[in-house]
């Protein structure tokens, strides 16, 4: 019985976040501004990063780290690069 | 003992899990840029932090070895989803001002109005192409 606590529970986190995927989707789809897209991808980078520390979780291996923390940058650096773009119409003056 | 890091690290996926679902909600949902800003950078980030804290607690117990990636990536979230937020709505406000992106669900369609002095928006002052500042093209639509 106790067994079935985590496994339940890492289900149902991973339902969350695939539909939290799915609605992001959407709002990159849909989304009328650049702003919304841009916001979209950073939310998008962030449900990733969740989706991997919770394939850890699953896999019970540590492997998965290392890829989440470069895509928490990548993913930051991105959202600045295309702010930046939108703001100046160029990323490197 | 084993129960309880059980419990704990099932409590901490699942709200997690229901925080992200509710900030996704959130940017589905919501009618403008400005509310949309809200459920990402609050909920979102509240929920990757409470899964990753839960993966923190879950290693030692069932996994073997303690590592500290998990608190140096929820640092790392933490402290820039409010720089992109805000780097985000001043882009839309910059946009929004020019009128390349006008967005009616904001009720401010007209741009910013102009600040009290003599300076500019800080948004718009360090542009570097000028162009004809806000008031004058809000003005000139009146």
């Amino acid at each position: 019985m106790s067994g079935m606590i985590l496994p339940t529970a890492l289900g149902f986190a991973f339902v969350c976040v695939s539909l939290s995927i799915l609605l992001t989707l959407f709002r990159l789809w849909r989304g009328p501004l650049s702003a919304d897209r841009i916001l979209a991808v950073d939310t998008l980078t962030i449900n990733a990063i969740a989706m991997i520390v919770l394939f850890g979780i699953a896999y019970t291996t540590p492997d998965y780290f290392e890829a989440a923390l470069l895509l928490a940058m990548v993913g930051f650096v991105a959202t600045v690069a295309y702010c930046k773009f939108l703001l100046r119409g160029d990323i490197i003056e | 003992m084993t129960l309880v890091a059980q419990i704990v690290v099932s409590f901490l996926l699942v709200l997690g899990g229901g925080f992200i679902l509710v900030g996704s909600w959130g940017l589905a949902k919501l009618p403008s840029v400005m509310t949309r800003l809200h459920g990402p950078t609050k909920a979102t980030t509240l929920g990757v932090g409470a899964c990753l804290i839960g993966s923190m607690i879950y290693f030692p117990f069932f996994g073997g070895a303690w590592s500290a990636h998990e608190l140096l990536i929820t640092l790392f979230l933490f402290l820039t989803a409010p720089v992109s937020a805000n780097l985000i709505a001043k882009a839309h406000l910059h946009r929004q001002g020019r009128r390349i992106d006008a967005n009616p669900s904001d009720q401010i369609v007209d741009g910013l109005p102009a600040p009290t002095g003599t300076a500019d928006w800080a948004t718009f002052g360090g542009a570097k192409t000028p162009e004809p500042s806000v008031p004058e093209q809000a003005t000139g639509k009146n």
